[in-house]
């Protein structure tokens, strides 16, 4: 099946399939490290044993999501080579010294502190473990800000010349680092990998509120996790947008592709709702269109016109339909998580927050849309660079490593496979960690009280359980 | 020997990927003697014994990967494709090793699987890196800034020696890292093992040192002719030193020493290559200088290494300091 492919088609499909699965765990431990700094200052200033059993809690889901962060990054730092090696070579001496100091203001930071918040509670006290904690949170924030430099300048390049050997040569490191859709793109990332981990939290303690609504980790999780929705949806629809203005200003050809765009039409610019972008014709196909949205939500008036596709050649079209897809997507899962933080609020009003079963539903369901909304804001904003890995400067097709198509394939084949079996078992795992309520005395199967049946609720077979208890610290 | 801005970034890496073998050696090597523990009890320490320094350690692999990529674009644009397959697989083995450590823990009925998973990830990430390095040290064809080899010219019988010498070399720091974390049964057994593994250990080193100069008439030179050699020949010599400091080790019941005359062996190892290496990054054509990314990449990055490299190297001693001593076989947040 996969022989008649190129090379090429081959390598952005293994690029595409590793970086989409390697995304998903630092979305999540991004935001986790973070809520994870909250638990425990929060347990250190008040000593409410509730905030200690949910940082425990967490902290084992996060070392699991951690590791698969670790390994599946490892294979990203060694991809560029494999298979864009001439992407290497000529972007090396601009995106390659970002991603150095990624590593060493980063990796090294989350990775020498992060054994000691695991372990080490004991062996060093409370003062220093909470340095520790803290120190994962900001590595894994520094480790968020030089790889989006590092994208963004692939995206909005600046500050570089083009050497005698066709490599670019770095002039002015501030202005590479601080491109014109760095900012934008740092703050919308960051804010998506908060909102993914409130959802997940949010999720998590819906689910044993659905059990037992008098779980109080449960009470105070969710509170605190829909507070976040109400706080940061906005924060990050409005983020969205400004983000959307600056790629209107670098981009103009992706933002056609997201709205499905291809010719300006009367005085103003309809919003699209749902389409079918035919690209063959040059147009969207059945269209159900809003009108002058597009001119407000792109200009921010009602009469302005942007360039749609038709007015550029089509050899720099990105693929319309995938960027115009992912984009809805992404901005569906938005409003829906307005919508959940809102009626959030309202139960809180009303007293209901932690008595209402259809809203913990809700927040059930809305568990994994943090997750899918990154994948598809990044599919979005990747899909919609193409045709160029440099964007306007180095194209795709000219970034491509000398290896056959047969041993991309080959290789391609063994990630997905291994990558199937490997992460499947450890979100697996995760998903079982999560169905034990958090107060329970050891989360996992290993050596606490009653093993058998990790799907059975936790509180219903745990003779040992009582509620507010601390757990035996192991 | 122009003392510029290569050349020292050739020194930072070569410290980063030294780094790597010293820190990850032992914990890989945990993994290639994991069948070999005798209980789940013991398996339990050998892991538990690593568990909370292995993402900092295997860090250092990030490092070198990184920061070839940053400061030697071309040589890492070169290596990776010539090395493909070798590179895939041990990205796959580190995979399946890593996530172990966790996975281990969370499941009773498939805890042999990720057991076998630890031991089958950790021997083929080791093995790969020896096939990877027999490969480099036996040249790679370039032809216009690209590789120009075929995608099978890493496996031979040179290179399939030195996986071979890395996948023992490895055990050997991981039996002596044992000696080192445990007591008892365990211990004993570690103490038994290493004596073996050390003299397969050595003879490999040896055969591959007495292959390595015909692989390249530069290298032949660089170790068999005056006066450079009788530089080099200090090495072999210090490799003597701490072959006996090792063996005594080991007999006197000392916990360290076998370990640290193990760590020995690999820097010799690592250094006697340099010296065969210099001042190619990719024998037998390409120079540290011709791969080297401008000065205004090579400026910027020293900047931050010189600054960060201490103070990443002082909180990895102090997470060392942390988990000093003996393992305690009830302690575990599992």
């Amino acid at each position: 099946m996969l022989e008649s492919f190129s090379a090429e088609t081959l390598a952005r499909v293994q690029f595409a399939f590793t970086v989409s699965f390697h995304i998903i765990f630092p979305a999540f431990s991004i935001g986790l490290a973070s809520y994870l700094a909250v638990l425990n200052g929060l347990w250190l200033r008040k000593r409410d044993e509730t905030y200690l059993n949910l940082f425990n809690y967490w902290k084992k889901i996060f070392a699991m999501a951690f590791g698969m962060g670790v390994v599946s990054g490892i294979v990203m730092s060694y991809q560029f080579g494999t298979n864009w090696s001439v992407f290497s070579d000529k972007a090396g001496p601009v995106v390659g010294p970002l991603m150095a100091y990624e590593v060493l203001s980063a990796f090294f930071l989350e990775a020498g502190f992060l054994g000691i918040m695991l372990f080490g509670r004991d062996r060093v006290g409370d003062r220093l473990h909470m340095f520790a904690t803290a120190m994962v949170a900001v590595g894994t924030l520094m480790s968020a800000t030089w790889i989006l430099a590092v994208n963004s300048w692939m995206q909005t390049p600046a500050g570089f010349g083009i050497g005698e050997n066709g490599q670019f040569i770095p002039l002015d490191w501030w202005a590479i680092t601080f491109n014109p859709s760095f900012p934008y793109r740092l703050v919308h990332m960051v804010l998506a990998a908060f909102l993914t981990v409130a959802f997940v939290v949010g999720a998590v303690s819906a689910l044993h509120l659905l059990r037992d609504r008098a779980d109080r980790e449960s009470r105070r999780a969710f509170s605190m996790a829909m507070w976040m929705a109400v706080v940061v949806t906005p924060m990050q629809i409005m983020a969205g947008d400004l983000h959307g203005l600056n790629t209107l200003e670098h981009q103009p050809i992706k933002v056609a592709a997201m709205e499905g765009h291809f010719d300006r039409e009367g005085d103003h610019q309809p919003f699209a709702l749902f389409g079918i972008p035919n690209e063959k014709d040059g147009r969207l196909d059945h269209a159900i269109e809003i009108p002058y949205l597009g001119s407000l939500i792109l200009t921010h008036t009602i009469d302005e016109q942007i360039k749609g596709l038709n007015e550029f050649a089509r050899e720099e079209w990105p693929p319309v339909a995938i960027v115009f897809f992912s984009f809805r997507v992404m901005v569906a899962i938005g409003f829906a998580m307005l919508g959940l933080g809102l009626w959030s609020i309202w139960a809180r009003w009303r007293n209901g927050l932690y008595d209402w079963p259809w809203l913990h539903r809700a927040a059930l369901v809305m568990g994994p849309s943090g997750f899918v909304a990154v994948l598809a804001g990044w599919i979005t904003t990747e899909v919609g660079r193409q045709p160029y890995t440099v964007y306007g400067l180095l194209r795709t097709s000219d970034s491509l490593a000398p290896v056959d198509a047969p041993a991309v394939a080959t290789s391609l084949v063994a990630f997905a496979v291994v990558y199937f079996f490997v992460f499947g078992a450890g979100v697996f795992y995760i998903l079982r960690m999560m169905n034990q309520r958090p107060a329970t005395p050891k989360t996992g199967l290993h050596d606490g009280p009653v093993r058998a049946a990790g799907i059975t609720p936790a509180a219903q077979i745990d003779p040992n359980f009582i509620p507010g208890a601390q757990p035996k610290e192991n | 020997m122009p003392f510029d801005l290569a050349f020292i970034w050739a020194g930072i890496i070569a410290f980063a990927v030294l780094t790597y073998l010293v820190l990850d050696g032992f914990d890989l090597g945990i993994g290639i003697l994991f069948p070999f523990g005798k209980s789940d009890h013991d398996r339990d320490l050998m892991m538990n014994s690593v568990a909370p320094v292995w993402d900092g350690n295997e860090t250092w692999l990030v490092m070198g990967g990184g920061g070839l990529f940053a400061v030697f674009p071309l040589a890492y644009a070169v290596l990776m494709p010539a090395l493909y397959i070798p590179i895939t697989l041990m990205l796959l083995g580190l995979i399946f090793r890593g996530v172990s450590f966790e996975y281990r823990w969370r499941t009773k009925r498939w805890k042999g699987v990720w057991d076998m998973a630890f031991f089958g990830g950790s021997v083929l990430a080791a093995f790969c890196q020896g096939v990877a390095l027999g490969a480099l040290v036996q040249g790679i064809d370039i032809a216009d800034r690209a590789y120009a080899g075929g995608w099978f010219d890493w496996l031979t019988a040179f290179s399939i020696l030195t996986g071979l010498a890395v996948v023992i070399g490895y055990a050997l720091l991981g039996a002596t890292w044992l000696v080192l974390k445990t007591e008892g049964d365990l211990q004993l057994q570690m103490r038994g093992y290493s004596w073996w593994l050390g003299a397969m250990t050595l003879a490999l080193i040896g055969l591959v040192s007495i292959l390595t100069p015909f692989q390249d008439a530069v290298y032949f030179q660089r170790w068999f002719n005056l006066p450079g050699s009788l530089i080099s020949m200090v090495v072999p010599l210090l490799m003597l030193a701490l072959t006996w400091t090792f063996f005594a080790g080991l007999n006197d019941r000392k916990d360290l020493q076998p370990f640290l005359s193990a760590l020995g062996f690999f820097v010799l190892s690592f250094i006697g290559i340099g010296i065969s290496f210099y001042p190619m990054i990719i024998p037998p054509s390409l120079t540290i200088w011709q791969a080297a990314a401008p000065d205004e990449s090579l400026a910027f990055a020293l900047v931050g290494t010189v600054i960060l490299i201490p103070i990443i190297l002082a909180y990895t001693a102090y997470a060392y300091w942390v988990f000093r001593g003996k393992m305690d076989p009830n302690e575990g947040y599992h």
